[in-house]
């Protein structure tokens, strides 16, 4: 098993000729993952690489294809726009890749999303990819191994960077989930870990956090009470001063709240295991699983 | 992005937020002529500077004539405000507010956030103003009074009489503090504002109620939707490197130390900074290159990083996922070449062609110190400045 995506997933790319778009949906075929459609207004009836039929809206593409799950590329200012009507259309999850979209537009996506059966990871996220099975978004494939762990992170590159030392310790992963870096996100640490909960192939995860917001405070007390697999923490950020905005919307020190340390203390509180250092993520799994 | 209290209370004077009026003045004469054109007998003239505390520090004078306005001006025109909020070295004042002085009847606290663990916005009203909102959440926060607001619905009147009634008003006040409220949040939601502080909102002796203080903070994500806002920039008030990098589209905050680092993707780079620090150096800046991570991006990086006399060492650390390390590597060579680097260069560049990049980098007869891992990596460049 795995979560959110496997080989089941029937794939629509929303901005698939444009530049992102097309570059990831070529990258997601190679890999094998079941690219069905793709959306771009006023080009439908045309295909994708001479195989992926293109369709104007998304509802045309569920109804053409099956598909249901869909994976955003379209620029900022349109993006909200993209998550509804992807909603609208009906597919399982949205895997929005866009990053700056405002946040009072995520405002009312995220609240409104709740009254649909729609679930959203990201946006400003590399994506989601079950190894072996499905991959979509814009995470460097080869790093990935299939297997047991899975990764929950709000970074990009700090999740290629722990799933490549997983995979080098000879720890594969059922899902690695990037759930964004924005201050308004779909999936959030807690759903995240619900899901692996129920999924029998996941036997310990990692979270990677940082800086900004209390995501990782909640996510530490739901862990408490109710996960009792091994979760492995790192928070990027130990070093970032207050106040300022780091790369990521949602990295801000505001207020003095949504330091590192109060993140890894609460953290540690609920039995987590928290790295000071993000280059013995890999060995610390292999550790705390005893191999 | 952050303005300057006088702009503020102009965006929320185009929302029919109350504010006092008053004038911005960049020159004791200019500011003597807006004491003029506003008339009475009393005025307060505020240092104009993106901190807060500006009163103990001050910045915050009250003045009983024309010219008692001039000369305040005059002393705080090119005066070096030190605030709790400006760290020891304190903020060049560029102008100043001059605005009527107000009856004050009560002092009390407004203001909307967004709130991340429920995504809404919250108002949050409290009776004790004037003070730092977090200093009376961590003492008092049975005081701070919360209103959560549907985004699609937006804030009701309901909303703004309940915080109205919470902070004890009465009669007229009522409906000058609805109104307010009100006001605020549409302003806040019309101008994509990330934070909104009304501290202190006043209550005057007459009743009505104003926003005496002001401090907006907007979301740069939708700043390409209000022109007028992003006019309101103020880059004196900003690192002039972060300047710099913003110009050439990269994300630069500079930090104490003198390990200087270079990193695609903001995570990576806050977790580059940390592993420095746990080697026992100090990390010198925050910068994400991006994805990219081209020739011109490097160069760029560089040579802002390099522009920071403190910085000892360069730590490059790049994880190539759909850009791959051989052509960052060449891209670092040719930066390389064309800016003369007098500090120690450690590269560590990981992913698709990680060890063709490696071979690049050790035979193109520079002084690269090349290192697989990101230990490895953070060892080396802290070894470089012991």
């Amino acid at each position: 098993m795995s979560i959110i995506v496997d080989d089941k997933s029937r794939v629509v790319v929303q901005g698939i000729t444009g530049k992102e778009g097309s570059f990831h949906a070529t990258q997601m075929l190679e890999y094998g993952t079941n690219v069905v459609a793709g959306v771009t207004p006023g080009k439908g009836g045309t295909k994708f690489l001479e195989k992926v039929p293109v369709f104007n809206t998304v509802q045309d593409a569920v109804q053409g294809t099956g598909a249901n799950v869909s994976v955003i590329f379209v620029p900022p200012p349109f993006a909200a726009d993209a998550i509804y009507e992807a909603a609208d259309a009906g597919v399982d999850w949205v895997i929005c890749i866009t990053e700056g979209i405002p946040a009072m537009d995520m405002l009312k996506v995220y609240n409104y999303l709740k009254t649909t059966k729609t679930r959203l990871v990201g946006p400003n996220c590399p994506g989601v990819i079950s190894p072996g099975l499905c991959k979509v978004g814009i995470m460097p494939a080869f790093i990935h191994e299939k297997g047991s762990i899975g990764v929950i992170s709000r970074s990009g590159t700090l999740t290629y960077e722990a799933v490549h030392q997983l995979s080098v310790a000879g720890l594969g992963q059922s899902t690695c989930i990037g759930i964004g870096g924005d201050p308004v996100i779909g999936t959030r640490f807690i759903d995240a870990l619900e899901l692996f909960k129920d999924d029998d192939e996941t036997e310990a995860v990692i979270m990677i956090g940082e800086i900004g917001g209390t995501a990782e405070e909640e996510a530490a007390a739901w862990v408490k009470e109710n996960f009792n697999k091994p979760v492995v923490a790192f928070i990027a950020g130990q070093t970032a001063p207050p106040g300022k905005r780091m790369g990521h919307a949602g990295a801000i020190i505001s207020g003095g709240k949504g330091t590192a340390a109060e993140k890894m203390a609460a953290l540690q509180a609920a039995g987590i295991t928290v790295c000071k250092s993000p280059a013995v993520l890999g060995q610390t799994v292999k550790e705390v699983l005893g191999k | 992005m952050n303005i300057h209290e006088y702009q503020a209370k102009e965006v929320l004077a185009r929302y029919g937020v109350a504010v006092p009026a008053g004038k911005v003045a960049f020159s004791p004469e200019e500011a003597e002529q807006a004491a003029r054109d506003l008339g009475g007998d009393i005025f307060v003239v505020k240092a104009q500077i993106h901190a807060g505390g500006r009163g103990k520090g001050g910045g915050v004078k009250l003045a009983k004539s024309v010219g008692e306005v001039r000369e305040l001006a005059e002393k705080m025109i090119g005066m070096n405000l030190v605030t709790h909020q400006t760290g020891p070295e304190g903020k060049e004042v560029h102008c100043v507010l001059v605005a009527e002085g107000v009856d004050i009847a009560r002092e009390l606290y407004l203001g909307i956030v967004l709130d991340r663990s429920v995504s809404k916005l919250v108002v949050m009203a409290s009776t004790e103003g004037g003070v730092e909102i977090e200093k009376v959440a961590e003492e008092t926060p049975e005081k701070i009074h919360k209103e959560y607001i549907e985004p699609a619905v937006g804030l009701s009147a309901y909303n703004a009489r309940r915080i109205a009634f919470k902070l004890g008003l009465e009669g007229a006040q009522i409906k000058h503090a609805t109104k307010f409220i009100m006001a605020l949040y549409k302003a806040f939601v019309n101008s994509d504002a990330s934070l909104a502080e009304i501290n202190p909102l006043v209550v005057t002796g007459s009743g009505e109620v104003l926003a005496l203080d002001a401090k907006i903070g907007f979301d740069d994500n939708a700043l390409y939707r209000h022109p007028d806002i992003a006019a309101m920039r103020d880059i004196h008030e900003e690192d002039p490197l972060e300047v710099k990098a913003s110009e050439h589209h990269l994300n630069y905050i500079k930090l104490d130390g003198n390990v200087g680092c270079m990193v695609n993707g903001a995570g990576l780079a806050m977790g580059t900074m940390d592993i420095i620090k746990l080697a026992g150096g100090q990390p010198a800046n925050f910068l994400d290159v991006g994805g990219g991570a081209n020739v011109e991006t490097v160069r760029n990086g560089f040579e802002i990083i390099l522009s920071d006399p403190n910085v000892k060492a360069v730590l490059v650390n790049i994880f190539g996922g759909i850009v791959r390390c051989d052509r960052v590597a060449k891209g670092i060579i040719e930066a390389a070449k064309s800016i003369d680097i007098k500090v120690p260069l450690v590269v560590r560049l990981a992913g698709t062609n990680a060890e063709e990049a490696a071979v690049l980098l050790n035979e193109s007869g520079m002084n690269f110190d090349v290192a697989t891992s990101l230990q490895e990596a953070a060892q080396k460049v802290v070894a470089k400045i012991k």
